[in-house]
């Protein structure tokens, strides 16, 4: 019997979160077929002027990476605290904070890292060009994990709660604001002949900021919701 | 070892004791009694930190556990009402994270050894939904056997459990003790470990 080190208990929480959603891939699959289903209406919707089409690809594939990414949210935490695994979790003899992390990125890799994969393929139904289709993957790709992120804290805080799948809702989608703009920024950016790079630092500080504060804001949100 | 002094506990309005004081040092049993609702399950939640203590304090080798936090929980494990175990996945596999969360890694064969000894051969590797509630019961307490952790706190270990694994646990409990550990626990069925007297402590 040996101690475990902080990055194996890391591990072990991705590893376990990974595990479970390959025994019960209903619930990984749903999230993705909502994103590619959301994002495949708005052509048939609005018509085939490509023009129109080229122009608001980039808001809709993120307003739908937002939604699809709040159908998952209520999962996050309300399992392990039925189970009482959550209480385990608060005893372990390591920082909350960096188990609260593992969640969160074993989260991003089944919400968030499939709609980066998907993403370039819905795009070529808006007929982006290669180059905005690059940027939109880089955007998503820093701008999802914080997704995950601000989403655990509401998460964390709705835990218990009665309706916490609607109130997570109207609590995490205002704070993701910022996220939208500076993702669908940087496509347009492109898009228009100039540089996408002040959007994509802007949102890699995002991604910086969360990953520093979330995992923690997250942690103390829990121990509220066990006493 | 473990020493409460003046403490209290309240659930929303309601005060569930005040002024308990007691102390428990290695080797000792402590069985906490009282009717439903008098606060046993709170009593060992404060003990594990869930609920911070209306007032008085809780000591760890002369250390309060609020600011020992990690040194703390690494020398403790909790047992409570829920098992903490993941219906989709084996009994294995979960001894191997319940372990793991509580800070020990544990290799195949340890984790065998544990879930044998209690009474779970050729169940190992069977999805937990299968397992009835008494066998549930046991791969949970099987993470006493792989933790080695000088304080547990049992919140009702004997739920669902058969005269066998009773005796078991009765066997389980004198060993750690024999050991230097300290067993807090709560149950409303009888439970005699040999050689060892039993303190008890009655919220009232």
């Amino acid at each position: 019997m040996n101690k475990l080190s902080l990055f194996g208990l890391l591990r072990l929480v991705i590893g376990r979160d990974l595990m479970l959603a390959m025994r019960r891939r209903a619930d990984v699959l749903t999230t993705l077929i909502f994103f590619v289903m959301v994002v495949s209406l708005f052509p048939l919707g609005v018509g085939p002027e490509l023009d129109m089409l080229r122009k608001m690809a980039p808001g809709v594939v993120w307003v739908a990476a937002l939604l699809s990414s709040m159908l998952s949210l209520g999962r996050m935490f309300s399992a392990d605290y039925l189970d009482g695994t959550l209480e385990q979790m608060l005893l372990a003899p390591q920082s909350l904070s960096v188990l609260v992390l593992g969640k969160i990125l074993a989260h991003w890799m089944l919400s968030g890292l499939p709609l980066v994969l998907m993403a370039p393929v819905l795009g070529l139904q808006f007929d982006m060009p290669v180059q905005a289709l690059w940027v939109l993957i880089a955007s998503l790709l820093l701008g999802t994990p914080v997704l995950s992120m601000i989403g655990a804290v509401g998460a964390a805080l709705t835990l218990g709660l009665r309706g916490g799948g609607v109130l997570v809702s109207l609590l995490v989608l205002p704070l993701c604001i910022p996220v939208l703009i500076f993702g669908t920024g940087a496509v347009e950016a492109v898009s228009s002949g100039m540089s996408a790079v002040s959007h994509l630092s802007l949102l890699g500080a995002l991604l910086l900021l969360a990953l520093v504060l979330t995992p923690w804001v997250t942690a103390q949100a829990l121990r509220i919701s066990m006493e | 070892m473990l020493e409460i002094r003046n403490l209290a506990c309240t659930r929303g309005d309601h005060l569930l004791f005040s002024d308990l004081s007691f102390s428990l040092s290695a080797g000792e049993l402590l069985q906490v009694q009282g009717e439903n609702g008098k606060g046993k399950t709170s009593l060992l939640r404060t003990l594990c930190g869930f609920i911070v203590p209306a007032a008085g304090e809780i000591r760890w080798r002369g250390q309060n556990i609020g600011e020992l936090d990690e040194e703390y929980y690494a020398e403790m494990v909790y047992l409570g009402h829920l098992n903490a175990l993941k219906d989709e996945l084996n009994a294995l596999e979960n001894l191997h994270i319940s372990a793991g969360l509580a800070g020990w890694a544990v290799d195949d064969r340890q984790a065998i050894a544990a879930l044998r000894h209690m009474g779970l051969r050729g169940r190992e590797t069977l999805p937990v939904k299968v397992l009835s509630q008494g066998q549930r019961r046991r791969v949970a307490l099987a993470r006493l056997l792989v933790c080695n952790a000088p304080l547990w706190i049992l919140d009702e270990p004997l739920t669902a459990l058969d005269v066998g694994a009773v005796g078991l646990m009765q066997e389980l409990i004198g060993e750690h003790l024999a050991k230097d550990g300290m067993v807090i626990f709560t149950t409303h069925q009888p439970l005699e470990v040999a050689g060892v007297e039993l303190r008890r402590l009655t919220l009232a």
